[in-house]
Protein backbone atom coordinates (compact mmCIF):
# COMPACT_ATOMS: atom_id res chain seq x y z
CA UNK A 1 0.00 0.00 0.00
CA UNK A 2 2.46 2.67 1.26
CA UNK A 3 5.32 3.58 -2.22
CA UNK A 4 8.88 2.55 -2.35
CA UNK A 5 10.77 5.59 -1.83
CA UNK A 6 14.35 5.00 -1.39
CA UNK A 7 15.82 1.50 -2.09
CA UNK A 8 19.39 0.26 -2.50
CA UNK A 9 20.12 -2.80 -4.00
CA UNK A 10 23.60 -4.93 -3.51
CA UNK A 11 25.11 -1.21 -2.53
CA UNK A 12 28.84 -1.79 -2.33
CA UNK A 13 31.20 1.58 -1.20
CA UNK A 14 34.73 2.05 -0.75
CA UNK A 15 36.80 4.73 0.67
CA UNK A 16 39.52 3.97 -1.51
CA UNK A 17 41.13 0.73 -1.38
CA UNK A 18 39.08 0.42 1.74
CA UNK A 19 35.71 -1.46 1.06
CA UNK A 20 33.15 -0.07 3.89
CA UNK A 21 29.81 -1.42 2.86
CA UNK A 22 28.80 -4.97 1.27
CA UNK A 23 25.72 -5.95 -0.59
CA UNK A 24 23.20 -3.54 1.55
CA UNK A 25 20.00 -4.11 0.97
CA UNK A 26 17.84 -0.92 2.47
CA UNK A 27 14.59 0.66 1.87
CA UNK A 28 12.52 3.13 3.14
CA UNK A 29 8.36 3.81 1.88
CA UNK A 30 7.23 7.01 1.78
CA UNK A 31 6.17 8.52 5.31
CA UNK A 32 8.48 6.03 7.74
CA UNK A 33 10.57 6.67 9.86
CA UNK A 34 13.66 4.13 9.74
CA UNK A 35 16.17 4.14 12.23
CA UNK A 36 19.60 2.57 11.41
CA UNK A 37 21.86 1.05 14.45
CA UNK A 38 25.38 -0.17 14.93
CA UNK A 39 28.16 0.70 16.76
CA UNK A 40 31.24 2.44 15.45
CA UNK A 41 32.19 1.75 12.21
CA UNK A 42 29.62 -0.18 10.86
CA UNK A 43 28.80 1.67 8.17
CA UNK A 44 25.87 3.56 8.95
CA UNK A 45 27.43 7.16 7.97
CA UNK A 46 28.57 5.70 4.91
CA UNK A 47 25.19 4.52 3.95
CA UNK A 48 24.03 7.98 4.26
CA UNK A 49 27.27 9.28 2.10
CA UNK A 50 26.40 6.74 -0.73
CA UNK A 51 22.74 7.55 -0.15
CA UNK A 52 23.12 11.07 -0.72
CA UNK A 53 26.04 11.11 -3.80
CA UNK A 54 28.88 11.51 -1.43
CA UNK A 55 30.86 8.29 -1.99
CA UNK A 56 30.79 6.73 -5.77
CA UNK A 57 28.74 3.90 -6.08
CA UNK A 58 27.12 2.93 -9.45
CA UNK A 59 23.89 4.01 -10.54
CA UNK A 60 21.61 0.95 -10.67
CA UNK A 61 22.64 0.55 -6.42
CA UNK A 62 20.00 3.17 -5.08
CA UNK A 63 16.84 3.48 -6.24
CA UNK A 64 14.70 6.65 -5.62
CA UNK A 65 10.86 7.08 -6.63
CA UNK A 66 11.76 4.09 -9.25
CA UNK A 67 14.84 5.92 -10.86
CA UNK A 68 18.72 4.58 -10.46
CA UNK A 69 20.06 7.81 -8.93
CA UNK A 70 23.25 6.35 -7.23
CA UNK A 71 26.40 8.01 -7.80
CA UNK A 72 24.19 11.49 -8.92
CA UNK A 73 26.39 14.71 -7.13
CA UNK A 74 24.71 15.49 -4.05
CA UNK A 75 23.01 19.05 -5.49
CA UNK A 76 20.87 17.17 -8.09
CA UNK A 77 19.56 14.71 -5.45
CA UNK A 78 18.25 17.69 -2.90
CA UNK A 79 16.71 18.72 -6.08
CA UNK A 80 14.39 15.42 -6.37
CA UNK A 81 14.32 15.26 -2.82
CA UNK A 82 17.06 14.05 -0.59
CA UNK A 83 18.31 15.88 2.32
CA UNK A 84 20.93 15.29 4.82
CA UNK A 85 21.79 16.26 8.20
CA UNK A 86 25.26 15.47 8.51
CA UNK A 87 27.39 14.38 11.37
CA UNK A 88 29.17 17.26 13.55
CA UNK A 89 26.27 19.67 12.38
CA UNK A 90 28.65 21.14 9.22
CA UNK A 91 26.98 24.85 9.22
CA UNK A 92 28.14 27.33 7.03
CA UNK A 93 30.28 29.54 9.70
CA UNK A 94 30.66 33.46 9.05
CA UNK A 95 27.10 33.02 8.44
CA UNK A 96 23.73 34.16 10.44
CA UNK A 97 21.06 31.21 11.38
CA UNK A 98 18.79 33.03 9.00
CA UNK A 99 21.09 33.14 6.23
CA UNK A 100 21.75 29.44 6.78
CA UNK A 101 18.52 28.63 6.35
CA UNK A 102 17.55 30.92 3.45
CA UNK A 103 20.67 29.72 1.23
CA UNK A 104 19.02 26.12 1.64
CA UNK A 105 15.36 27.53 0.62
CA UNK A 106 16.97 28.91 -2.56
CA UNK A 107 18.33 25.94 -4.02
CA UNK A 108 16.85 22.77 -2.29
CA UNK A 109 13.27 21.31 -3.99
CA UNK A 110 10.25 23.35 -4.69
CA UNK A 111 6.95 22.22 -2.68
CA UNK A 112 3.34 22.38 -4.09
CA UNK A 113 2.29 25.85 -3.02
CA UNK A 114 1.59 26.36 0.33
CA UNK A 115 2.85 23.04 1.32
CA UNK A 116 6.39 23.86 1.84
CA UNK A 117 8.64 24.62 4.70
CA UNK A 118 9.34 28.27 4.96
CA UNK A 119 11.23 30.54 8.12
CA UNK A 120 8.55 31.08 10.03
CA UNK A 121 7.65 27.07 9.99
CA UNK A 122 11.31 26.58 11.04
CA UNK A 123 10.83 29.35 13.84
CA UNK A 124 7.82 27.61 14.58
CA UNK A 125 9.28 24.16 15.24
CA UNK A 126 12.62 25.54 17.13
CA UNK A 127 11.27 28.45 18.95
CA UNK A 128 15.06 28.81 20.01
CA UNK A 129 15.94 29.99 16.90
CA UNK A 130 13.56 32.62 15.83
CA UNK A 131 15.37 34.83 18.46
CA UNK A 132 18.78 33.93 17.38
CA UNK A 133 17.83 34.48 13.43
CA UNK A 134 20.69 37.31 13.35
CA UNK A 135 23.48 35.11 15.12
CA UNK A 136 26.34 33.63 13.57
CA UNK A 137 25.84 30.14 13.89
CA UNK A 138 29.03 28.97 15.56
CA UNK A 139 28.05 31.97 18.48
CA UNK A 140 25.08 29.22 19.09
CA UNK A 141 25.14 25.92 21.53
CA UNK A 142 25.47 22.56 20.48
CA UNK A 143 22.00 21.48 20.49
CA UNK A 144 20.96 25.17 18.81
CA UNK A 145 23.10 24.48 15.79
CA UNK A 146 22.10 20.44 15.56
CA UNK A 147 18.37 22.65 15.06
CA UNK A 148 19.59 24.88 12.76
CA UNK A 149 21.25 21.78 10.51
CA UNK A 150 18.19 20.53 10.48
CA UNK A 151 16.15 23.45 9.78
CA UNK A 152 18.31 23.95 6.58
CA UNK A 153 17.64 20.53 5.60
CA UNK A 154 13.70 21.13 5.69
CA UNK A 155 14.48 24.05 3.81
CA UNK A 156 15.17 22.04 0.74
CA UNK A 157 11.70 20.65 1.17
CA UNK A 158 12.68 16.84 1.53
CA UNK A 159 10.74 13.65 0.67
CA UNK A 160 13.29 11.89 2.46
CA UNK A 161 14.84 13.06 5.47
CA UNK A 162 18.76 11.24 6.46
CA UNK A 163 19.64 12.36 10.04
CA UNK A 164 23.23 11.22 11.17
CA UNK A 165 23.55 11.01 14.67
CA UNK A 166 21.46 14.04 15.58
CA UNK A 167 22.20 13.27 19.71
CA UNK A 168 25.86 13.11 19.07
CA UNK A 169 27.56 15.17 21.66
CA UNK A 170 24.71 17.09 23.38
CA UNK A 171 22.87 17.11 26.70
CA UNK A 172 19.95 14.63 27.35
CA UNK A 173 17.32 17.51 27.83
CA UNK A 174 18.61 18.82 24.66
CA UNK A 175 18.12 15.24 22.86
CA UNK A 176 14.72 15.14 23.95
CA UNK A 177 13.64 18.52 22.85
CA UNK A 178 15.31 17.81 19.03
CA UNK A 179 13.34 14.47 19.12
CA UNK A 180 10.27 15.71 19.84
CA UNK A 181 10.14 17.75 16.40
CA UNK A 182 10.40 14.59 14.53
CA UNK A 183 6.96 13.45 14.86
CA UNK A 184 5.67 16.69 13.77
CA UNK A 185 8.47 16.57 10.16
CA UNK A 186 6.70 12.82 9.58
CA UNK A 187 3.50 14.64 9.95
CA UNK A 188 4.17 16.29 7.17
CA UNK A 189 4.81 13.18 4.83
CA UNK A 190 8.87 13.57 5.07
CA UNK A 191 10.31 10.31 5.34
CA UNK A 192 13.11 10.05 7.81
CA UNK A 193 15.85 7.79 8.22
CA UNK A 194 17.91 7.96 11.89
CA UNK A 195 21.21 6.97 12.17
CA UNK A 196 21.43 6.32 16.17
CA UNK A 197 23.59 5.14 18.38
CA UNK A 198 21.18 5.08 21.64
CA UNK A 199 19.50 1.77 20.89
CA UNK A 200 16.33 2.64 22.90
CA UNK A 201 16.02 5.85 21.72
CA UNK A 202 16.24 4.76 18.09
CA UNK A 203 13.61 2.17 19.17
CA UNK A 204 11.17 4.81 20.39
CA UNK A 205 11.42 7.21 17.59
CA UNK A 206 11.17 5.07 14.50
CA UNK A 207 8.60 2.10 12.98
CA UNK A 208 10.87 0.23 11.64
CA UNK A 209 14.81 -0.40 12.33
CA UNK A 210 18.21 -1.87 10.88
CA UNK A 211 20.97 -3.23 12.82
CA UNK A 212 24.30 -2.26 11.02
CA UNK A 213 27.52 -5.00 11.77
CA UNK A 214 30.97 -4.49 9.55
CA UNK A 215 29.48 -2.83 6.34
CA UNK A 216 26.55 -5.66 6.28
CA UNK A 217 22.50 -5.10 7.06
CA UNK A 218 22.54 -7.44 10.59
CA UNK A 219 18.43 -7.26 11.55
CA UNK A 220 16.00 -5.58 9.92
CA UNK A 221 12.19 -5.47 11.93
CA UNK A 222 9.48 -3.30 13.53
CA UNK A 223 11.04 -1.35 15.86
CA UNK A 224 8.08 -2.23 18.57
CA UNK A 225 8.48 -5.96 18.27
CA UNK A 226 12.15 -6.71 18.23
CA UNK A 227 13.51 -8.15 21.38
CA UNK A 228 16.44 -6.54 23.18
CA UNK A 229 18.25 -10.09 22.75
CA UNK A 230 17.86 -9.90 19.02
CA UNK A 231 19.77 -6.41 18.58
CA UNK A 232 22.72 -7.40 21.04
CA UNK A 233 23.54 -9.94 18.76
CA UNK A 234 23.14 -8.29 15.90
CA UNK A 235 24.79 -5.02 16.77
CA UNK A 236 27.88 -6.94 18.34
CA UNK A 237 28.20 -10.29 16.43
CA UNK A 238 27.52 -13.79 17.39
CA UNK A 239 31.07 -13.98 18.92
CA UNK A 240 30.63 -11.23 21.00
CA UNK A 241 26.92 -11.53 22.60
CA UNK A 242 26.65 -11.15 26.24
CA UNK A 243 23.37 -8.94 26.30
CA UNK B 1 50.20 71.27 1.59
CA UNK B 2 52.81 69.10 -0.34
CA UNK B 3 52.16 65.89 2.08
CA UNK B 4 48.44 66.55 1.73
CA UNK B 5 48.64 66.38 -2.17
CA UNK B 6 50.79 62.96 -1.55
CA UNK B 7 47.95 61.67 0.64
CA UNK B 8 45.50 63.13 -1.94
CA UNK B 9 47.24 61.80 -4.86
CA UNK B 10 47.78 58.03 -2.59
CA UNK B 11 44.14 58.04 -2.22
CA UNK B 12 43.69 57.94 -6.09
CA UNK B 13 46.12 55.77 -6.96
CA UNK B 14 44.88 53.09 -4.03
CA UNK B 15 41.08 53.65 -6.35
CA UNK B 16 42.78 51.93 -9.30
CA UNK B 17 45.03 48.87 -6.87
CA UNK B 18 41.31 48.90 -5.87
CA UNK B 19 39.89 47.85 -8.57
CA UNK B 20 42.91 44.99 -8.56
CA UNK B 21 42.06 43.78 -5.63
CA UNK B 22 38.27 43.67 -5.69
CA UNK B 23 38.40 40.46 -7.98
CA UNK B 24 41.25 38.79 -5.59
CA UNK B 25 39.43 39.58 -2.44
CA UNK B 26 36.63 37.05 -4.45
CA UNK B 27 38.96 34.85 -5.32
CA UNK B 28 41.72 34.64 -2.61
CA UNK B 29 39.71 35.88 0.46
CA UNK B 30 36.41 34.25 0.00
CA UNK B 31 36.76 31.24 -2.27
CA UNK B 32 40.90 30.59 -1.13
CA UNK B 33 42.08 29.91 -4.58
CA UNK B 34 45.71 31.86 -5.32
CA UNK B 35 45.24 33.24 -8.86
CA UNK B 36 49.06 33.59 -10.04
CA UNK B 37 47.54 34.86 -13.44
CA UNK B 38 45.32 37.61 -11.84
CA UNK B 39 48.08 40.97 -12.56
CA UNK B 40 48.66 39.13 -16.29
CA UNK B 41 44.84 38.74 -17.15
CA UNK B 42 44.63 42.52 -16.06
CA UNK B 43 47.43 42.89 -18.28
CA UNK B 44 46.32 40.64 -21.12
CA UNK B 45 42.57 42.73 -20.90
CA UNK B 46 44.88 46.24 -20.74
CA UNK B 47 47.05 45.47 -23.62
CA UNK B 48 43.63 44.58 -25.90
CA UNK B 49 42.23 47.76 -24.36
CA UNK B 50 44.90 49.30 -26.43
CA UNK B 51 44.31 47.66 -29.70
CA UNK B 52 40.79 47.97 -29.55
CA UNK B 53 40.91 51.56 -28.78
CA UNK B 54 43.77 52.15 -31.83
CA UNK B 55 41.93 49.98 -34.34
CA UNK B 56 38.33 51.19 -33.51
CA UNK B 57 39.45 54.58 -32.70
CA UNK B 58 37.20 54.23 -29.83
CA UNK B 59 37.66 55.88 -25.90
CA UNK B 60 38.77 54.00 -23.42
CA UNK B 61 35.01 53.09 -21.56
CA UNK B 62 33.52 51.84 -24.96
CA UNK B 63 37.01 49.59 -24.93
CA UNK B 64 35.78 48.17 -21.33
CA UNK B 65 32.11 47.50 -22.37
CA UNK B 66 33.16 45.50 -25.10
CA UNK B 67 36.34 44.25 -23.15
CA UNK B 68 34.19 43.24 -20.00
CA UNK B 69 31.63 40.34 -20.92
CA UNK B 70 34.67 38.74 -23.04
CA UNK B 71 36.62 39.16 -19.63
CA UNK B 72 34.16 37.21 -17.97
CA UNK B 73 33.48 34.59 -20.53
CA UNK B 74 36.95 33.92 -20.21
CA UNK B 75 37.27 33.98 -16.00
CA UNK B 76 34.01 31.46 -16.74
CA UNK B 77 36.11 28.95 -18.54
CA UNK B 78 38.89 29.57 -16.70
CA UNK B 79 37.27 28.34 -13.41
CA UNK B 80 35.75 25.39 -15.25
CA UNK B 81 38.31 24.16 -17.37
CA UNK B 82 41.56 24.48 -15.19
CA UNK B 83 40.70 25.69 -11.48
CA UNK B 84 37.87 23.55 -11.07
CA UNK B 85 40.40 20.76 -11.71
CA UNK B 86 42.40 21.65 -9.10
CA UNK B 87 40.60 23.16 -6.37
CA UNK B 88 40.70 21.71 -2.71
CA UNK B 89 42.20 21.66 0.71
CA UNK B 90 45.25 22.03 -0.92
CA UNK B 91 46.47 25.66 -2.12
CA UNK B 92 49.22 24.20 -4.20
CA UNK B 93 47.45 22.50 -7.80
CA UNK B 94 45.74 25.86 -8.29
CA UNK B 95 49.06 28.26 -7.13
CA UNK B 96 50.74 25.50 -9.72
CA UNK B 97 48.48 25.88 -12.38
CA UNK B 98 47.86 29.38 -12.35
CA UNK B 99 51.96 30.02 -11.95
CA UNK B 100 52.03 28.35 -15.53
CA UNK B 101 48.96 30.25 -17.00
CA UNK B 102 50.58 33.61 -15.80
CA UNK B 103 54.27 32.50 -17.85
CA UNK B 104 51.96 31.01 -20.83
CA UNK B 105 50.17 34.79 -20.72
CA UNK B 106 53.29 36.69 -20.17
CA UNK B 107 55.10 35.14 -23.23
CA UNK B 108 51.93 35.43 -25.34
CA UNK B 109 51.69 38.92 -24.90
CA UNK B 110 55.58 38.99 -25.59
CA UNK B 111 54.85 37.01 -28.81
CA UNK B 112 52.00 39.50 -29.77
CA UNK B 113 52.56 43.16 -28.50
CA UNK B 114 56.39 43.07 -28.09
CA UNK B 115 58.01 43.69 -24.92
CA UNK B 116 57.46 47.64 -25.21
CA UNK B 117 55.34 49.39 -22.72
CA UNK B 118 52.64 50.93 -24.04
CA UNK B 119 49.59 53.31 -23.17
CA UNK B 120 45.96 54.30 -24.54
CA UNK B 121 45.46 57.29 -26.09
CA UNK B 122 42.07 58.77 -24.63
CA UNK B 123 41.97 61.82 -26.61
CA UNK B 124 43.23 64.36 -23.44
CA UNK B 125 41.42 62.23 -20.74
CA UNK B 126 44.43 61.19 -19.29
CA UNK B 127 45.48 64.63 -18.59
CA UNK B 128 42.93 66.62 -17.93
CA UNK B 129 42.93 68.25 -14.25
CA UNK B 130 40.54 69.93 -12.08
CA UNK B 131 42.32 72.48 -9.47
CA UNK B 132 41.20 73.00 -5.70
CA UNK B 133 42.79 75.79 -4.10
CA UNK B 134 47.07 74.90 -4.34
CA UNK B 135 45.85 71.08 -5.45
CA UNK B 136 45.71 69.59 -9.01
CA UNK B 137 43.87 66.58 -9.28
CA UNK B 138 43.33 64.23 -12.26
CA UNK B 139 40.10 64.03 -13.91
CA UNK B 140 41.10 60.56 -15.13
CA UNK B 141 42.37 59.54 -11.33
CA UNK B 142 39.15 61.08 -10.04
CA UNK B 143 36.58 58.40 -12.58
CA UNK B 144 39.05 55.50 -11.31
CA UNK B 145 38.59 56.64 -7.78
CA UNK B 146 34.86 57.36 -8.09
CA UNK B 147 34.34 53.64 -10.33
CA UNK B 148 36.32 51.83 -7.31
CA UNK B 149 33.74 53.08 -4.82
CA UNK B 150 30.70 52.00 -6.87
CA UNK B 151 32.56 48.49 -7.92
CA UNK B 152 33.63 48.37 -4.12
CA UNK B 153 29.90 49.02 -2.95
CA UNK B 154 28.49 46.68 -5.58
CA UNK B 155 30.73 43.51 -5.19
CA UNK B 156 29.92 44.47 -1.25
CA UNK B 157 26.47 43.90 -1.83
CA UNK B 158 26.45 40.76 -4.07
CA UNK B 159 27.96 38.81 -1.44
CA UNK B 160 26.08 40.29 1.91
CA UNK B 161 22.91 39.66 0.43
CA UNK B 162 22.03 38.53 -3.06
CA UNK B 163 21.43 34.74 -3.86
CA UNK B 164 24.38 34.35 -5.25
CA UNK B 165 26.13 35.70 -2.94
CA UNK B 166 25.09 33.96 0.04
CA UNK B 167 25.45 30.65 -2.52
CA UNK B 168 29.25 31.54 -2.76
CA UNK B 169 29.76 32.13 1.25
CA UNK B 170 27.91 28.97 2.10
CA UNK B 171 30.28 26.86 -0.86
CA UNK B 172 33.42 28.46 0.46
CA UNK B 173 32.54 27.66 4.22
CA UNK B 174 31.85 24.17 3.83
CA UNK B 175 31.47 23.09 -0.02
CA UNK B 176 30.47 19.39 0.89
CA UNK B 177 27.75 20.69 3.16
CA UNK B 178 26.67 23.15 0.52
CA UNK B 179 26.43 20.43 -2.12
CA UNK B 180 23.81 18.85 0.08
CA UNK B 181 22.18 22.31 0.50
CA UNK B 182 21.12 21.95 -2.97
CA UNK B 183 24.40 24.34 -4.50
CA UNK B 184 26.79 23.40 -6.93
CA UNK B 185 29.78 24.62 -5.87
CA UNK B 186 31.54 24.34 -9.14
CA UNK B 187 29.15 26.15 -10.66
CA UNK B 188 28.98 29.24 -8.30
CA UNK B 189 32.72 29.37 -8.47
CA UNK B 190 32.80 29.76 -11.66
CA UNK B 191 30.39 32.96 -11.61
CA UNK B 192 32.50 34.03 -8.85
CA UNK B 193 35.70 33.93 -11.09
CA UNK B 194 33.83 35.27 -14.12
CA UNK B 195 33.31 38.39 -11.67
CA UNK B 196 36.86 38.73 -10.39
CA UNK B 197 37.95 38.39 -14.25
CA UNK B 198 35.33 40.74 -15.68
CA UNK B 199 36.50 43.59 -13.18
CA UNK B 200 40.13 42.81 -13.80
CA UNK B 201 38.76 44.11 -17.86
CA UNK B 202 37.85 47.52 -16.26
CA UNK B 203 41.33 47.91 -13.89
CA UNK B 204 43.35 46.69 -17.03
CA UNK B 205 41.75 49.71 -19.34
CA UNK B 206 42.23 51.71 -16.47
CA UNK B 207 45.77 51.24 -15.87
CA UNK B 208 46.64 51.30 -19.56
CA UNK B 209 44.64 54.50 -19.50
CA UNK B 210 46.41 56.29 -16.63
CA UNK B 211 49.81 55.07 -16.82
CA UNK B 212 51.81 52.41 -19.35
CA UNK B 213 51.74 48.36 -19.62
CA UNK B 214 54.30 45.89 -20.74
CA UNK B 215 53.77 42.46 -21.18
CA UNK B 216 55.89 41.79 -17.99
CA UNK B 217 53.78 43.80 -15.67
CA UNK B 218 51.17 41.11 -14.04
CA UNK B 219 53.38 39.72 -11.42
CA UNK B 220 53.90 43.46 -9.59
CA UNK B 221 50.18 44.54 -10.13
CA UNK B 222 49.66 40.52 -8.51
CA UNK B 223 51.09 41.74 -5.39
CA UNK B 224 49.52 45.15 -4.85
CA UNK B 225 46.20 42.98 -5.26
CA UNK B 226 47.25 40.48 -2.60
CA UNK B 227 48.83 42.99 -0.39
CA UNK B 228 45.62 44.82 -0.50
CA UNK B 229 43.51 41.77 0.27
CA UNK B 230 45.70 40.89 3.06
CA UNK B 231 46.29 44.46 4.55
CA UNK B 232 42.13 44.35 4.49
CA UNK B 233 41.69 41.23 5.87
CA UNK B 234 40.42 38.03 4.48
CA UNK B 235 36.83 38.14 2.60
CA UNK B 236 35.95 41.40 3.33
CA UNK B 237 35.36 43.44 0.46
CA UNK B 238 35.72 47.39 1.87
CA UNK B 239 38.44 45.40 3.37
CA UNK B 240 40.35 45.32 0.18
CA UNK B 241 39.33 48.74 -0.36
CA UNK B 242 40.84 50.02 2.36
CA UNK B 243 44.10 47.97 1.91
CA UNK B 244 44.14 49.32 -1.30
CA UNK B 245 44.09 53.12 0.06
CA UNK B 246 47.01 51.95 2.48
CA UNK B 247 49.00 50.93 -0.17
CA UNK B 248 48.49 53.21 -2.25
CA UNK B 249 48.96 56.73 0.04
CA UNK B 250 52.12 54.63 1.20
CA UNK B 251 53.52 54.63 -2.04
CA UNK B 252 52.92 58.19 -3.32
CA UNK B 253 54.38 59.41 0.53
CA UNK B 254 57.33 56.94 -0.24
CA UNK B 255 57.84 58.48 -3.31
CA UNK B 256 57.71 62.03 -2.03
CA UNK B 257 60.50 60.99 0.77
CA UNK B 258 62.91 59.55 -2.34
CA UNK B 259 61.85 58.62 -5.65
CA UNK B 260 63.02 55.15 -6.00
CA UNK B 261 61.10 54.46 -2.62
CA UNK B 262 57.54 54.29 -3.19
CA UNK B 263 57.07 50.36 -4.10
CA UNK B 264 59.21 49.62 -1.15
CA UNK B 265 57.68 51.64 1.16
CA UNK B 266 54.60 49.87 0.09
CA UNK B 267 55.96 46.64 1.13
CA UNK B 268 57.15 48.11 4.15
CA UNK B 269 53.73 49.01 5.61
CA UNK B 270 52.47 45.78 4.49
CA UNK B 271 54.91 44.15 6.19
CA UNK B 272 54.12 46.06 8.93
CA UNK B 273 49.99 45.71 9.19
CA UNK B 274 51.15 41.85 9.14
CA UNK B 275 52.86 42.19 12.31
CA UNK B 276 50.93 44.11 14.22
CA UNK B 277 47.71 43.28 12.71
CA UNK B 278 47.81 39.65 10.95
CA UNK B 279 44.18 39.24 10.16
CA UNK B 280 43.97 42.78 8.47
CA UNK B 281 42.20 46.19 9.02
CA UNK B 282 38.70 44.51 8.66
CA UNK B 283 38.94 41.52 9.51
CA UNK B 284 35.85 39.13 9.08
CA UNK B 285 35.46 37.13 12.13
CA UNK B 286 35.29 33.39 11.64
Amino acid sequence: MTANLLSTRQLSASYGDFQALFGVDFHVDAGEVVALIGANGAGKSTLLKSLMGLLPVSPEMVQFEGQPVGGMPAHALVRRGLALVPEGRRLFTGMSVEENLRVAAEHGRAAASGRGWTLPRVYELFGMLQTKRNQAVEALSGGQQQMVAIGRALMSNPKLLLCDELSLGLAPLVIKEIYAALPAIAREGTAIVLVEQDVSLAQQASNRLYCMLEGRITLTGTSSEIRRAAIAQAYFGATHAVA
Amino acid sequence: MQWLDAVLQGVLLGGLYAQYALGMTLMFGVMRVVNAAHGDIMVLLGLCGIALTAWLGIGPYAAMAMLTPIAVLLGYALQRVVLNRVIGDDPLPSLIATFGLSTAIQNLLLEVFSADARSLNAGGLESASVGIGELHLGVLPLQIFGAAVVLTTGLDLVLKRSRFGRALRASAADAEAASITGIDPKRIYAGATAIATGLLALAGVFQATRATLSPADGPAQLIYAFEAVIIGGMGSVWGAFIGAIVLGVSQVVGSRIDAGWGSLVGHLVFIGILCLRPQGLMARQR
